[in-house]
């Protein structure tokens, strides 16, 4: 796969953060992805939803350099973290230290001190991942890709294993770092709601093409229940293959 | 791969030290770890008591005061200090030397699938010979010396190292080894952050294991022709018929066990702090 890697110097602030052409995929024989197309812009935060199975991740994973035998060519504009569906923290290092994994440059320990202070954790530094709940450990999952402040967030259903409650609650929280840091992101969800409520535009992976690229004709603020969401909840399920009469649902 | 791991957790069962049930059953009930010495205490004493009236032939097996007396005798003579390094320093080089060649090897046919391929076959082949079984042919190859001694160690804890470096290396949770790599980890940082001390868990196993197949093969090495060591004391007391003295080496060499896998658990202890955690669950 052609990798292309450009650095920031650029001056043109609407070049995309990342840009794929003819990404191609399968695993002996069966094609998962067939010529996908897409461009991020910086500081833009895309959802992409797709049924099980359908290649959302395996698309993730091609975007963050993640796969040597995927086909196609990725440029890169500035850094990229990842966020993974589990929390993916190595057991062996402390919070602090499964921050600063990798990051190099000066300062480290207060930006990761910063780091965990913006997800809540500031005082779950020397813990080991195993005394974390769930949600903690996401979070501390988030702080390290946050600290290498990434132009590109790559998310592959960051909140899909949390409970409904906690759900929300780093969905506000995702808001906040987003406003603040103003990284572009690419969020795999299962959740169309999450998607009405985070993203400027949605993509939808199906047949291993997308099949649909319209941007979220909402303004900011939303919450769940603006009667805004109804329509496109039932456009994009409809897309997702549900056809249900409710206006409520999820695309798994 | 799927055959090895399958013949190799049969083996771990076989032969991995039995868990300490101790440490939970003294929490229990405080009352419960002195009832627990009840029954070894009166049995060294009804061993005495047997030995003083004549039941037990002194000749077949000595009395505990004895065995006592015999160790103190040898201990300031410094007797027991020369055979006793002697036997340490056997077992410390054949353990050096099978260790870290089972490292090695381990770690290639773990990491790099040509290692795999070169280096399991052959191994998984030799560790159906039982090692002790070699002596005959280690004396035809090796001699009845030092050699001997510290290959039959060496291979001992050879085979425990290699599958429990193997198995903890292709353990390894793969998702975490990609998360490294999205942080921007290259090879080296990964083998140091991620693979060893993911298969560190299972090194310490290996480790324990190979500490118990290192004595058992240091006692099989020193009953042949040695000149000094343990085994030598035990061999020579047996011909001039000193039975405190044989019995004084076994419980030598049963303290060496013990303390050598007491030492490794507090190590293991020690470094993998973080496993406490999850044992808490
Ligand atoms: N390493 C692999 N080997 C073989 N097939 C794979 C591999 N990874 C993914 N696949 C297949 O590719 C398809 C897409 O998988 P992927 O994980 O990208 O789906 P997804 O959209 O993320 O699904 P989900 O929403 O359930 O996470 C699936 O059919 C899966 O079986
Ligand atoms: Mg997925």
């Amino acid at each position: 796969m052609a990798t292309r890697t450009t650095g920031t110097l650029s001056t043109a602030t609407t070049r995309p953060v990342v840009t794929a052409r003819e990404v191609r995929r399968s695993f002996g024989g069966t094609v998962v992805l067939d010529d996908v197309d897409l461009a991020i812009d910086p500081g833009e935060v895309v959802a992409l939803l797709g049924g099980s199975g359908s290649g959302k991740s395996t698309l993730l994973r091609i975007l963050a350099g993640l796969d040597p035998d995927a086909s196609g060519e990725i440029s890169r504009m500035g850094s990229q973290a990842v966020v993974f569906q589990e929390h993916r923290l190595l057991p062996w290092k402390r919070v602090a230290d499964n921050v600063s994994l990798g990051v190099t440059g000066g300062g480290v320990r207060e930006r990761v001190a910063a780091a965990l202070a913006e997800v809540g954790l500031a005082d779950r530094g020397r813990s080991w991942p195993a005394e974390l709940s769930g949600g903690q450990a996401q979070r501390v999952a988030v702080a390290r890709a946050l600290v290498r402040e990434p132009a590109l967030l790559l998310l592959d259903e960051p909140f899909g294993a949390l409970d409904a409650l906690t759900r929300l609650k780093m969905q506000t929280l995702f808001g906040r770092l987003r406003a603040e840091h103003n990284f572009a992101a690419l969020l795999v969800t299962h959740d169309v709601d999450e998607a009405l409520l985070l993203a400027d535009r949605t993509l939808v992976l199906d047949g291993g093409r997308i099949v649909e690229n319209a941007p979220v004709p909402l303004t900011r603020p939303r919450a769940a229940d603006d009667p805004g969401f109804g329509p496109v909840r039932r456009h994009l399920l409809g897309r997702l293959g549900v056809q249900s009469g409710s206006d409520r649902g999820s695309a798994s | 791969m799927t055959t090895s791991s399958l013949v190799e957790a049969a083996d771990r069962s076989t032969v991995a030290p039995a868990p300490t049930p101790a440490r939970s059953r003294r929490g229990a009930h405080p009352g419960r770890r002195w009832r627990r010495a009840l029954t070894p205490v009166g049995l060294l004493l009804v061993w005495q008591a047997a030995a003083q009236t004549g039941r037990l032939p002194p000749e077949k097996l000595s009395a505990p005061s004895e065995v006592a007396r015999a160790g103190w005798r040898l201990a300031r003579d410094g007797t027991l200090g020369v055979h006793l390094l002697d036997s340490l320093t056997r077992a410390g080089i054949g353990l050096v030397i099978g260790g870290a060649l089972a490292l090695v090897l381990g770690a290639a046919a773990g990491l790099l699938r040509l290692g795999d391929d070169l280096v399991d076959p052959p191994v998984q082949m030799a560790r159906m010979l039982p090692h002790l079984g070699l002596v005959p042919l280690l004396i035809i190859w090796v001699g009845i010396g030092e050699s001997l001694k510290i290959t039959l160690v060496a291979l001992g804890a050879f085979f425990p190292i290699y599958f429990n470096t193997y198995a903890g290396i292709r353990d390894i949770d793969e998702r975490l080894v990609e998360a490294a790599r999205a942080c921007g980890l290259g090879q080296l940082a990964r083998l140091r952050h991620v693979v060893l001390p993911g298969a560190l868990p299972s090194l310490f196993l290996g480790l324990r294991l190979a500490l118990g197949a290192a004595w058992l093969s240091l006692v099989v090495g020193e009953q042949v022709n040695a000149q000094t060591g343990i085994g030598f004391l035990m061999m020579e007391a047996r011909e001039f018929s000193q039975t405190e003295v044989v019995v004084l080496g076994l419980l030598v060499y049963a303290l060496l066990g013990l303390l050598s896998d007491l030492a490794l658990r507090m190590l293991e202890r020690r470094t993998l702090t973080w496993r406490r955690g999850l044992q808490a669950r």
